[in-house]
Order: C-alpha cells, then structure tokens, then sequence
C-alpha cells in the first residue's frame, strides 16, 4: 500500500516515514539539478534572497526533455543524487523537507537529514514517460537561463516514490542489497 | 564496383534512429524484463520491472521518451571500402542528423561545450562521438547510441599487470558494478573490453553494448566468461533500481583483442536498463 502525502510536508508527516515506504506525492515540488543547486548556495553563502522558499519543500532532481506542443512537460525522471550532496545540507538547514532522485547520498548528506527532518525519495530512474504522465502542469519559476536545468514549479498528481532514507538514518540503498547479497559475489 | 551513398541519407538516418532509440524500448530489453518480472524474488524489484515496461508502452504511446537523459549520441558508421561518399562533409552530415533529431525530436540537449569552463549547453546536442571503421563491401551500417550519464560515469577502465589474469579482471568488473549501486539504473547491460591499448579497451567495452541481449558469445572461453561475470554480480543483492533483489544484470559481453606483453587493460562501459541503440544498414 502507499500512501498519500500532500506538499508543503510537515515534520509530523516525516517523521512517519520509514526507509521502504511508497508514497504518492500532491501538490507542488520543483525541480533543480547542478546548475541550480550551485546558483542556489552561491546566493545562501553571499546572503542574498533565495527565489523560492524552501520551508516545507520537496526538490526534485530532474532535467526534463522540452514538451511537444500540447504537453505539460517532457520525459521527466529522475537524474543521479550524488552530484548534488555538496550543496544538500545548506537547503535542509533553511527548511527543505524532502528531495526525490535516484542513488544513494553521501554520509554529511544522511547526517543532514536526521538533524534537519528531512527525507530522501527515490523515483524509478529511467521511467521518465511514466512519471511525466504524473506531473499536471509545470512553469519555470527561475534560473530560465539554465535551459533543462533552470528551476520548475511542477503540480503533480499520485506521483510513486518510495523513502531511500528516512529520518532515523535508515538507507534502502544499504538494506534492500543486505537482503540478497550472496557469499559468491 | 563503386557504389556513391549521398551523406545526406546518413543525416536522415542518424535523425530517425536518434529518435527512435529514445522512445521505443528495444524487443529484447522488453522480453527481459517481461521474465525478469516472473523470476526477481524481491517485491520491491518486481514493482521497478512492472514500472519500466508500463513505462516503455506510455513512451510508445505517446512517442515520448523513455528517459529524459536521452544521451550523448555516440554513432557508429561501418564504411563499405566500394562506398563513395559523396554530397559533403561527412562529420558534419553525422552533426546534422543529431541536430534534426534532437531538435526536431524533443530529445533533450545534454551536451556542453568547455567541460572545465562556462560548460555552456551547446543547445541541439551536437557533437556526436563518431567513430568510423572501413569494411569490406559497399554497405554503410548507422548505429546510434544515446548514452545517457548516469550509466557512463560509472564505467572505469583499469590497466592491470598481466599476473592479475582472469581472476583480476572479472574482480575489477564485479567491483565497477558494486560500486555502481543504484546509479547507472540497474538492471544493467555490462560492456567490457579486455586487452588492446587503452583506448581500444574502451572501445570495445562500449561497442560490446550493441549486443542483442541473452547473446551468446561465439567463442566458448568469452560466454563461460561472461556468465561468470554475470553470476557474480546478480550475488551483489542490488537489483532492480538498487532497491534489493536477484536480477542486477540484464547481460554481460566481452570483446577482447591482443594486447601488449606487459599490459592488460580492462575496460567496462555500463548501460542501464534502457540500453538504447538502433541501426540500419543502407
């Protein structure tokens, strides 16, 4: 079973989430990737007003293929997590609750996460035309500059992901392989 | 007999298979993963398999893409030496297929100019990474790749000393893999090269990835090989999108190539479940 959560998420939504869960997010998230990510903390280290509020927020990692006229938006999965664990913990301190990728994230990441309340989601990376089907409408908010990489408001509708880390330090990265990890590896 | 080929009909082709690689899930990644759904043992894998071929019908449906890293377009042109090449630059005629097909396509633009600098998108993709080899005949073989990033930055190449031998190498493959994880989108397609130089290892490792896949390998020694390899890493546990399960790899094919009396390189290029490539032999 998942379940439904609607975004802003409260820490009393998070801190009900467990490494494993499938959840179907509503409401609206954005997008940001390297570029935005760098530009975001370039503006937090030199004191300047951030474009969006993070308070409650979910980003998700994404760089999605430019709509056919008629379209909401492209193809739109996920892009690896990774590449964004330098600029992470800077946004969970300013209240960003919850990211969506795919791969696992450094350790000052997962610190971050339980210190600030924050989760980690996974989408399935490379179901980008079925995770496109879950996302209503979609306007670029800032950085338009960065073209795939600039910062969407997307509305989304059931969109399926599952809690990679939760708040408690679990990791489905580090627990789903324990499972079925064989001694002949 | 020399037969001319216009390089425009090269563009046209690179333009359609661009597209076609990067909305329409080839037939045996399909057959894959339609068994795979029966045999992986973990629910949560299972759930990711069922995701990714209802994933591969909407993108049919609707002419969308599967992913939205639809790659840096690696295209391979296979020369008949009895082709003529005419009506231009052949280079530029590759650059303008993946132009139109990317543009004209709704292919996303993934490629940037200056790595270390500005890394400016360079906004319809190009260049491709071409690589051209002459053969015997009068055809002309067009294989396109989109190779997203997530999969490539994972590959490794390492230059082993030849006392690492075998078992050095399927170690060095297995251990590309477990670090991988979930990264590269498994259930992966794995890509080595083994001997040659250093770039032909890597090479090899890539163009192994045109394989269809549940391929045997004509030479007894590399199937053995490759099922070891294979064996070894579905033990690793990280299944389908590094959630936990059995199946980890889709395939795994080796080239390999005489090499050097003191080397052994060793060359693996990793393709996610998509593994995207089309051709067409003009």
């Amino acid at each position: 079973m998942s379940r439904t959560l609607v975004t802003p998420l409260t820490e009393e939504a998070i801190s009900a989430l467990r490494t494993g869960d499938r959840v179907l997010l509503n409401g609206v998230i954005y997008t940001a990737r390297d570029a935005a990510h760098k530009r975001l903390v370039e503006l937090i280290e030199h004191g300047q007003e951030l474009p969006l509020d993070l308070q409650g927020q979910v980003v998700y990692y994404v760089g999605p293929t430019p709509p056919k006229p008629g379209q909401v938006i492209g193809s739109a999965g996920p892009t690896t997590s990774g590449r964004m664990d330098p600029y992470t913990p800077k946004l969970t301190a300013l209240g960003l609750k919850g990211m969506i990728g795919k791969g696992p994230r450094s350790q000052a990441v997962k610190e971050a996460l339980c210190r600030d309340k924050a989760v980690y989601f996974a989408a399935t990376g490379g179901a980008g035309a079925l995770l496109s089907q879950r996302i209503v409408a979609a306007r670029v908010v800032a950085c338009e500059d960065l073209g795939p990489e600039a910062i969407y408001e997307l509305r989304v509708k059931d969109f399926p992901v599952v809690v990679v880390n939760d708040i408690y330090g679990g990791d489905l990265y580090v627990e789903g392989p324990m499972k079925y990890r064989c001694s002949e590896s | 007999m020399i037969r001319e080929v216009h390089v425009g009909q090269i563009t046209e082709l690179v333009a359609s298979l661009a597209v076609e690689a990067c909305t329409q899930l080839g037939d045996d990644v399909l057959a894959f993963l339609e068994r795979a759904v029966e045999q992986e043992e973990s629910l949560a894998g299972r759930r990711v398999l069922v995701e990714l071929i209802e994933n591969a019908n909407i993108a049919r449906e609707h002419n969308l893409p599967l992913c939205q890293d639809t790659g840096l377009a690696v295209v391979y042109l296979e020369v008949g030496q009895d082709v003529h090449l005419v009506g231009g630059d052949l280079e530029e005629a590759v650059n303008e297929g993946v132009r139109r097909g990317y543009v004209g396509g709704y292919l996303r633009k993934s490629v940037v100019a200056d790595p270390l600098g500005a890394r400016c998108n360079t906004g319809d993709n190009t260049p491709a990474v071409l690589h051209t080899r002459i053969v015997p005949g009068d055809r002309v073989r067009v294989t396109v790749v989109p190779k997203g990033g997530g999969a490539e930055n994972m590959s490794a190449l390492a230059m082993l000393i030849p006392a690492q031998g075998r078992a050095g190498a399927v170690e060095f493959v297995v251990e590309t893999v477990r670090r991988a994880g979930a990264n590269p989108c498994p259930p992966l397609v794995v890509g080595v090269g083994i001997g040659g130089t250093f770039e032909k290892a890597a090479y090899m490792a890539k163009h192994a990835l045109l394989r269809e896949i549940g391929s045997a390998n004509p030479k007894p020694r590399l199937a053995e090989l490759e099922e070891e390899i294979e064996r070894r890493c579905n033990a690793l546990g990280i299944g389908p999108a590094g959630f936990g399960g059995r199946i980890t790899v889709m395939d795994v094919f080796v080239e390999e190539a005489p090499c050097h009396i003191a080397s052994l390189p060793v060359a693996v290029n990793l393709q996610c479940h998509a593994a995207r490539h089309k051709e067409v032999v003009l």
